[in-house]
């Protein structure tokens, strides 16, 4: 049978990061985030910092500390976005070529944004592989998220694997009658681009269809417009204790920043 | 007498114009486990959509437990009938098959412990408590039938009804929903092409063909009419 495995990224374990509550951890990584982002520009302390509290989380969650590292190097082509700081924010000139000036100033922004992008990609590479996605979608209805939002994420996850299977039971129901003939073979582009753009209909048309055979259901189920939940299991202190730990941590990286910024 | 379900003079058209009821009667009686035949566009499906009142605007009277199907009963009558559709992706539309068991009696606003007890005994009713934690996407179509079963159970209704349980299941599977459907105490409507499973588990059977009710009797009878079942687009077993 057709199975699509795409995006789910969880990695069972049992490691205490595993077990900390999903709340927890979704605030723990939002802190991080924002934590990296309004770090001061050069602050290489506190990326230092940052750097080896990923890694600590790494180990922690059992998957150890190359885990994440090898996988957030995708974040580098999106770095690149930042690659004409050094060419034009004006400061001490470090190299030039003709017209083109490589400025200090600059080129410690650009190493601060790929540093700064880099390790929150790490946090939240960690935060995907630790918490299984219902638990994640529990904890963001918990923290406010609006419901709405929380369910169109939901929705979406469960059916992202169904729409995929089907497609690629549509792929292949083609590979299959793409035989080799003794003409040339694979037609022309443009034909070749109406039968992809009859599968994307294909696929968009069964989406609709499924979607009103879902609601159908949900209806039959006493569903009346709003999405209810059971309550989820109390958070513990140790729980607590850890999301007290991770903000001191957090608060201290952020003053070494601050204070150490060139 | 009380009927479980009672349908009179049931006529529907669909938006497009296409007649899919035709005058359709029908009463089942509690605890009475009845089979639903026919071709594909008989009108079986469109008739089970009426009997919770998810199409409705046609000719005709829907009664389910005494209860007339209307706008302001639908709360109690949607608790009274289980409809399983079909595929059981659509039925299974949650995160983790929990939340999915729980959905029915938490949108009949129980309290929360009842939810949680109905839902543990809905997934051992159907021998799937072991799987409370999994994810939908990862389970086998016999797993997610059963499971698509424990939905509408955990809403303790009076009649289950099923849209082709068996298809694309293996013989395996087959054998095991055949069991469950044996042993489940709820009366049952229940469309399937699978006339064998028909035989074993139904006592009654019920024609469908051309949005008409085209017969009604003891199982052993009609599927023993051969012209009957050559008549209708079926095949005798």
């Amino acid at each position: 049978m057709l199975h699509f495995d795409l995006a789910d990224h969880y990695q069972r374990g049992s490691s205490r990061i595993h077990r900390l509550d999903p709340r927890i951890k979704v605030i723990g990584a939002f802190l991080f985030i924002l934590v990296a982002t309004l770090l001061p520009f050069g602050a290489w302390p506190s990326y230092a910092l940052l750097f080896v509290a990923t890694l600590f989380i790494a180990q922690l969650s059992g998957l150890g500390a190359g885990y994440a590292l090898k996988r957030s190097f995708i974040v580098l082509p999106f770095a690149l976005a930042a690659i004409t700081l050094p060419l034009t924010v004006p400061g001490e000139t470090l190299a030039q070529w003709g017209a083109l000036t490589v400025s200090v100033e600059g080129t410690v922004r650009f190493v601060s944004i790929l540093v700064k992008s880099w390790v929150s990609v790490q946090i939240a590479i960690l935060l995907a592989v630790t918490t299984a996605f219902p638990d994640l979608l529990w904890a963001l209805r918990e923290l406010r998220v609006p419901r709405p939002l929380v369910g169109i994420v939901a929705f979406m996850y469960r059916y992202l694997f169904v729409l995929a299977d089907e497609s690629l039971r549509l792929r292949r129901a083609r590979e299959a009658r793409s035989a080799a003939g003794t003409g040339r073979a694979g037609g022309s582009l443009l034909w070749r681009g109406k039968v992809a753009g009859g599968m994307v209909g294909n696929l968009a048309v069964r989406a609709f269809e499924r979607s009103e055979r879902i609601y159908n259901a949900m209806l039959a189920r006493g569903f009346r417009g709003e999405l209810l939940t059971l309550t989820p299991p109390a958070m513990t202190d140790s729980d607590r204790t850890m999301l007290v730990g991770w903000v001191t941590f957090l608060a201290m990286a952020t003053l070494i920043g601050f204070v150490f910024a060139r | 007498m009380h009927y479980t379900i009672e349908v009179t003079g049931l006529t529907f058209s669909y938006p497009d114009g296409h007649r899919a009821l035709n005058g359709v009667d029908l009463r089942i009686a509690p605890g009475e486990k009845v089979a639903l035949v026919g071709p594909n566009g008989a009108g079986k499906s469109t008739l089970m959509l009426h009997l919770n009142g998810i199409l409705n605007g046609g000719a005709g009277e829907v009664r389910v437990c005494g209860l007339p199907v209307k706008a302001e009963n639908l709360g109690r009558v949607r608790a009274a009938v289980g409809l399983v559709f079909q595929d059981p992706d659509d039925q299974l539309f949650s995160a983790t098959v929990y939340e999915d068991v729980a959905f029915g009696p938490l949108h009949m606003g129980l309290p929360e412990a009842e939810v949680r007890r109905r839902v543990e005994a809905a997934l051992a009713a159907v021998g799937m408590s072991a799987y409370a934690a999994r994810v939908p996407h990862h389970l086998s179509v016999g797993e997610k039938k059963r499971i698509a079963i424990a939905t509408v159970l955990s809403m303790d209704p009076e009649i289950l009804v099923l849209d082709e349980p068996s298809a694309g299941l293996d013989p395996r599977a087959r054998r095991g929903l055949i069991r469950l459907l044996c042993e489940l105490p709820q009366t049952m409507l229940v469309a399937s092409h699978d006339l064998r499973l028909v035989a074993e588990v139904f006592p009654r059977t019920v024609i469908m063909d051309q949005g008409r009710i085209v017969a009604d009797g003891p199982t052993p009878v009609l599927l023993t009419d051969v012209a009957l079942l050559n008549a209708h687009g079926l095949e005798p077993v």
